[in-house]
């Protein structure tokens, strides 16, 4: 029964903590989301995207880590202003499948690009903050998943400031509340959505680095954004709290169920079972935990 | 189709309701025909008629999903899973029970349907984004539990070995013969299709598409039409996965991945959805892409890169062209390349005078 109880404590702490490096990749597609209704089905994308750019420049020799963490900020935050401008503007206003399938064909390019520009093989990513494992109690977590609690946290307690305080983020409040009445209350709409995705590259990135240098980049490291709808759908996919939340549930549903039930069924349950959580979730909550109901007229 | 007429001038409704507008149309419809049964078998080289092939199947599932996405529009980014399904029944059925194609075809069809109506059914609640992700999870679910299943996959491998198509005692091998055989399910698919979207259960389709809430009031079974919708595509998914087993001779899960669902959307956007012309254009243009690229490639690899990287190049060419060309045709010609095509027949429907 103890050892049961350490089992679990230890699966539980890796879980949350690996769901709350979900939740910071999940805020960039909620934050793009909520002030601008675009849907970012490569969010994936950009995290590897991010990776890339940050393992290239520390190859570079004598290249300090800030170094390519500054360059995958920039990197990310000039691209998501581009792709807003030449993909995501001109379909304003068209159906959803229209905006989905935009952001699924970007994911593809950037998919295939690494492979034919620098090449495909594995990189490493190496912070310098050490992989001597930190134990709390039975479980023991890797120095990156702590500095990805701390991120996501840090980007947690960032962005409820700005939302809640600050100038700016009442003005995107009211851009993504409703957009007509915000341009008449003299808001500049298209400002504030590039603002939204700067802020969703600038997530992209640290997630992008935090993730690459966990994992290895490569192309595989896309894989990381199929966790994000799970997320999303089960926090509402425009409360910046909810991909939090969604995030630790999501974290420890996947730990868990690779934990308990993978020797009985032969592995994979890691990808399966926050799927078939976030169908339930689906099922009986539409909008998620935190989300906006839309009320939808004829 | 081929025919430039001048001008309107019909004067019974039978007259504008005619499958032959004139008689030219029938002589294209016929020339169209032997084209396809006579020309194209007997004079292309193996090779290309292999390439053929693949996209007659290719056009089966385009149909289908056009259904869905471009008639109906709800979209399903899980089609490739229906496919799988449809491939796994076929493949017992016919290895297990050595029940003949005309058994495990429509077996195949009527099993995808019938867990696409099930994957459907959150549809009913949600839809747009939702949906898609949905969808999503219907492909990574059905994926993952006929992988993790044996009795359906077949062992550890996931792939059933499957004999070729035997009609009257005699076995379909070459290329020809199966050519045949896949251009019966594609001619019959697509007029299916062509039946089906100008029926009764086509126009609620569309009134779906266009505003469910609205097509409710007027007197719409939404309940019923939605779940029609996923049905029919997914048989449709399915047959087009019965079809690639019989094919290749195996139906193996790692044909069926999530890639695939998104090369089938590829095929509708790029076609054009909401017709069925689009369909086929977009099936073909997306099957022979990653052809020409190899074939562009293949001169330039002693050059860039070593031999041993091109098929890795060429993949990766293709992701790329194919992001490229999607984002190209949603942003500057959403109809596809349908709206081209009948952009051209416009242009010389009054060459050369065109003022």
């Amino acid at each position: 029964m103890w050892d049961e109880i350490q089992f679990g404590f230890a699966l539980a702490v890796s879980g949350l903590s690996i769901g709350l490096m979900y939740s910071l990749i999940a805020l960039g597609f909620v934050l793009v989301y909520k002030a601008t209704d675009a849907i970012n089905f490569a969010q994936g994308e950009f995290v590897m995207l991010a990776g890339f750019v940050a393992a290239l420049v520390l190859a570079v020799k004598g290249m300090p880590v800030i170094g390519a963490v500054v360059a995958a900020l920039a990197v990310m935050i000039l691209f998501s202003f581009g792709l807003e401008r030449v993909v995501l503007r001109p379909l304003l206003g068209r159906p959803v499948v229209a905006v989905i399938m935009a952001t699924i064909g970007l994911g593809a390019i950037l998919r295939g690009l690494p492979p034919i520009t620098v090449g495909g093989e594995t990189r490493a990513l190496s912070l310098p903050i050490g992989d001597t494992p930190i134990s709390i109690w039975t479980a023991s977590l890797p120095p990156i998943q702590i500095l990805g609690v701390i991120v996501t946290l840090t980007f947690l307690g960032l962005f409820t400031w700005f939302f809640l305080k600050s100038r700016m983020g009442v003005a995107m409040r009211a851009v993504a509340d409703n957009q007509q009445v915000a341009m008449a209350m003299g808001i500049n709409v298209e400002r504030y959505f590039a603002l939204a995705w700067a802020m969703a590259g600038t997530v992209s990135a640290l997630g992008g680095v935090i993730w690459g240098s966990m994992l290895g980049v490569d192309v595989h490291l896309a894989l990381v954004g199929l966790k994000v709808f799970p997320v999303v759908i089960l926090g509402g996919l425009d409360s910046v709290l909810g991909a939090v939340i969604g995030g630790l549930i999501i974290g420890l549903v996947e730990s868990l169920a690779a934990g308990y039930l993978d020797p009985y069924v032969g592995g994979g349950t890691k990808d399966f079972a926050p799927y078939v959580v976030m169908i339930i979730a689906l099922m009986f909550k539409p909008y998620g935990m935190f989300g906006t109901h839309r009320i939808e007229r004829v | 189709m081929l025919h430039r007429e001048s001008g309107v001038f019909k004067t019974s409704y039978a007259a504008d309701m005619a499958l032959y507008p004139l008689p030219i149309a029938r002589w294209t419809v016929a020339a169209i025909i032997v084209l396809l049964a006579v020309v194209l078998p007997l004079s292309l080289h193996e090779y290309y008629l292999s390439i053929l092939n693949l996209s007659l199947i290719a056009v089966v599932g385009a149909l289908g999903l056009n259904i869905l996405v471009g008639y109906t529009g709800q979209i399903s980014v899980g089609h490739a899973a229906f496919m799988s399904v449809g491939a796994y029944t076929a493949a017992n059925l016919a290895v297990h029970l050595h029940l003949p194609f005309w058994v495990t075809l429509p077996a195949g069809g009527l099993m995808a349907a019938f867990i696409g109506a099930l994957v459907g059914i959150p549809s009913l609640r949600i839809k747009g984004l939702y949906l898609a992700i949905a969808t999503l999870a219907g492909q990574l679910i059905i994926e993952w539990i006929i992988n993790h299943t044996p009795a359906i996959s077949g062992g550890a491998q996931a792939s059933i070995e499957v004999p070729r198509p035997t009609l009257w005692g005699y076995q379909l091998k070459t290329q020809g013969q199966l050519y045949y055989f896949l251009l019966f399910f594609a001619v019959l698919a697509t007029l299916a299709t062509l039946n089906i979207v100008r029926s009764r259960i086509g126009r609620a389709f569309v009134a779906i598409r266009d505003q469910d809430i609205a097509a409710e009031i007027i007197g719409i079974n939404i309940f019923r039409y939605k779940l029609l919708s996923f049905a029919i595509s997914s048989f449709y998914a399915g047959v087009c996965g019965v079809l690639y087993t019989y094919y290749f001779g195996i139906a193996n899960y790692e044909a069926f991945q999530i890639g695939v669902s998104i090369d089938y959307l590829a095929m509708i956007i790029i076609g054009g959805l909401g017709s069925v012309l689009g369909s086929i254009f977009g099936a073909i243009f997306v099957t022979m892409l990653p052809i020409a690229i190899r074939l562009v490639m293949e001169p330039l690899a002693g050059m860039f890169f070593s031999s041993g990287e091109l098929s890795s190049i060429v993949a990766s060419t293709r992701l790329v062209l194919f992001g490229c060309l999607i984002i190209f045709f949603l942003v500057v010609e959403p109809e596809g390349l349908n709206r081209l095509w009948r952009n051209i027949r416009n242009y010389f429907r009054v060459w050369p005078f065109s003022y």
